[in-house]
């Protein structure tokens, strides 16, 4: 709807801080008044908001009246001039109008310097074409999936081909930094993956024990909690661990490393950085984490033997014999064996993310959260894999 | 008039080590003012000390004649309103886009509606010398020059009167850097700011600075830059007048 201007029923004075608008027969005058800053500017753009300037022939502005105008204040002055221009109105002042303003026009218009070239080798992305967003989506996440697999795969390729090749030359597998990494990820794990073991020992016993004894079976507790410690809770719940512990370390070590263009320096210097820094860390692990599945059996066992004593009144000497009775000879090394693959899932998982990291601090944190998940998701699926292997092995 | 930045009688130490002792530095309104020094002489100790992330053992430091040394992060809020920073590396934020970097000042200090605060800072981005289509952009993903600029926009997002730019030109090409100093003079001339420089680049200081500041013996000599230039100071000396120098003096003689 387009209304004619009537100065008659608008004659009226708005009066504000910043803004004197005066309906006059011609159209609006604008006093401007007081401090147009970057502070004030909220309050300024709300006033200038509430000026009306549909239909309105002629704006006039009176700017002397201004006692600070920063860019910000222009900006603002600017955006309104525009607005009544497309509105129609016929804009002007009174006076002058401020440098200000026309830096801001000038800035918008076109850039200020002549390019100094070196944006123009940047190639701008184009914009995303128009299409069924879901299963674009559904799209990009697969091919994104499948680059990811590739990519780890190559990975893992690269570091086993890097490991061969130095153990022709064993001084290069640097003995120093692997010691550092038993250290970082086992003995400091210590403390920590002897209490869990203990505990899941406990609550493990005390579950069996409750149930068995209805039957009269206390004894066969001791069956279900050595068989638990020694082939799955032990080594399975160490890797969780180690998992949240080391495999995170890795990821953010590896990652900040690479924000640090550390990795870039490490490449151009001639030295292989999987060699360097992925390697040791895999093998440390490697060492580390089959003695730290060795502790938890032990102190697993110990919590058996202690819930024993106290809950069932069974004595030592008997649980020990219990102990050697059921297991076979296989039972302690099945457990064990998978603690090198699991130690290998979690040092690939996360020196892979770490080294994916680039640009910023974020993706840094995606990246580590990616690796602790990755690393508990591909050791359970492990263990999955293990437990069918020595059902069909008999074992 | 008072001084923009008054620094007197400043004293710095770590340990043993004595970076600043007695310092004295003025900057007046509408100057480009560069600090220059030996590497290690404690450029960037001082303009931390200004910029209040290093209090200093002894020693006045006034930004508009607010002693800055003693006063709480809340009384600082305002003044640190009052000044943009662009520090040598950037120090953009690395998980934000260039618009929401600019923006991040004037969210944190001002109330302002999401238009505003979106056409505030494209004016910024734009001011420097960067294309729109920069603005969608992370850090990561602009070349050095770039991102040079892109930390000026956010150090005026608060349209500041005074501006510390610590070696703006390091890390580019000559000709990125002249463009550089371009901007430099472009934004002190159309904004009347007051500009602070640390720099080595000796054309960057003859082609914009007005005065400039030589820390020696951990203290600074400052004057216009061409009575510095003849200091007896062997220092300077060596630094105006060292094989690098002398051929962009001579040029700057002669005309």
């Amino acid at each position: 709807m387009h209304r004619a201007y009537d100065p008659r029923v608008s004659a009226t004075l708005t009066g504000t801080e910043a803004v004197e608008v005066r309906r006059t027969a011609e159209g609006l005058e604008l006093e401007l008044t007081g401090e147009w800053s970057v502070r004030a500017l909220a309050s300024i753009e709300a006033v200038l908001e509430t000026i009306d300037v549909a239909s309105v022939p002629r704006v006039r502005i009176a700017a002397e009246g201004i006692t600070e105008l920063d860019l910000s204040g222009a900006w603002a002055l600017s955006a309104f001039v525009r607005r009544a221009r497309r509105a129609g109105a016929e804009v002007d002042f009174r006076g002058p109008a401020p440098d200000q303003l026309r830096l801001v026009d000038q800035t918008l218009t076109e850039p200020p310097l002549p390019d100094d070239s070196d944006w123009q080798a940047e190639s701008f992305a184009p914009a995303q074409p128009p299409g069924d967003r879901a299963l674009v989506a559904i799209g990009r996440y697969v091919v994104r999936s499948s680059h990811d697999l590739v990519a780890g795969l190559a990975f893992f390729g690269r570091t086993c081909v890097t490991f061969v090749a130095s153990l022709a030359r064993p001084w290069r597998l640097r003995p120093i930094s692997i010691v550092r990494h038993v250290y970082d990820t086992g003995i400091t794990a210590m403390p920590i993956v002897a209490l869990i073991a203990f505990l899941i020992a406990v609550i493990l016993a005390y579950l069996s024990a409750q149930q068995l004894r209805g039957l009269g079976a206390d004894i066969y507790v001791v069956d279900l909690v050595t068989i638990g410690v020694l082939r799955e809770l032990g080594v399975l719940l160490t890797s969780v661990i180690v998992a949240g512990r080391s495999g995170s370390s890795f990821a953010a070590e590896l990652g900040s490393m690479k924000l640090n263009e550390e990795v870039d320096a490490l490449i151009a210097t001639g030295v292989d950085p999987i060699e360097l820094l992925v390697v040791p860390r895999v093998l440390g692990l490697a060492i580390a984490l089959p003695l730290l599945t060795v502790i938890a059996d032990l102190i697993g066992l110990a919590g058996g033997a202690l819930l024993c004593r106290y809950l069932l009144d069974m004595p030592l000497t008997q649980y020990v014999n219990r102990v050697n009775e059921s297991i076979a000879s296989t039972t302690f090394w099945v457990g064990i064996v998978k603690a090198p693959v699991f130690a290998l899932l979690i040092a690939f998982a996360g020196c892979y993310r770490g080294m994916q990291v680039r640009g910023s601090a974020r993706e840094l944190g995606h990246l580590v959260t990616v690796a602790v998940v990755q690393a508990i998701f591909l050791v359970i699926l492990a263990d999955a894999l293990f437990a069918v292997l020595f059902m069909r092995m008999k074992i | 008039m008072e001084p923009v930045v008054e620094v007197r009688g400043l004293v710095n130490r770590f340990g043993q080590q004595v970076v600043h002792d007695g310092l004295d530095m003025v900057v007046q309104a509408d100057e480009v003012f560069g600090i220059v020094g030996g590497s290690g002489s404690g450029k960037s100790v001082l303009l931390r000390t200004i910029l209040g992330l290093q209090r200093p053992v002894a020693g006045t430091v006034r930004i508009r004649g607010a002693d800055i040394t003693h006063l709480s992060e809340a009384q600082l809020r305002p003044i640190k309103a009052g000044y943009g920073v662009a520090f040598q590396s950037g120090a953009l934020y690395s998980g934000l886009t260039v618009l929401e970097n600019v923006q991040l000042p004037m969210i944190e200090h001002l109330k302002l509606p999401p238009a505003a605060l979106e056409g505030l800072a494209l004016l910024k981005i734009r001011l420097v010398g960067l294309p729109e289509e920069a603005a969608a952009k992370y850090p990561a993903q602009l070349s050095g020059g770039m991102v040079k600029r892109a930390a000026v926009a956010r150090a005026l997002a608060l349209d500041p009167q005074l501006l510390f730019l610590d070696e703006p030109t390091s890390g580019l090409d000559p000709v990125s850097a002249a463009a550089f100093d371009d901007l430099v003079l472009y934004l002190q001339r159309h904004l009347k700011l007051t500009i602070v420089m640390i720099t080595h680049d000796l054309d960057s200081i003859f082609r914009t600075c007005n005065r400039v500041g030589v820390i020696v013996d951990k203290r600074m000599i400052s004057g216009a830059l061409d009575r510095i230039v003849d200091d007896p100071n062997p220092w300077i000396q060596a630094y105006f007048h060292g094989e690098r120098a002398r051929e962009r003096l001579g040029a700057e003689r002669g005309a």
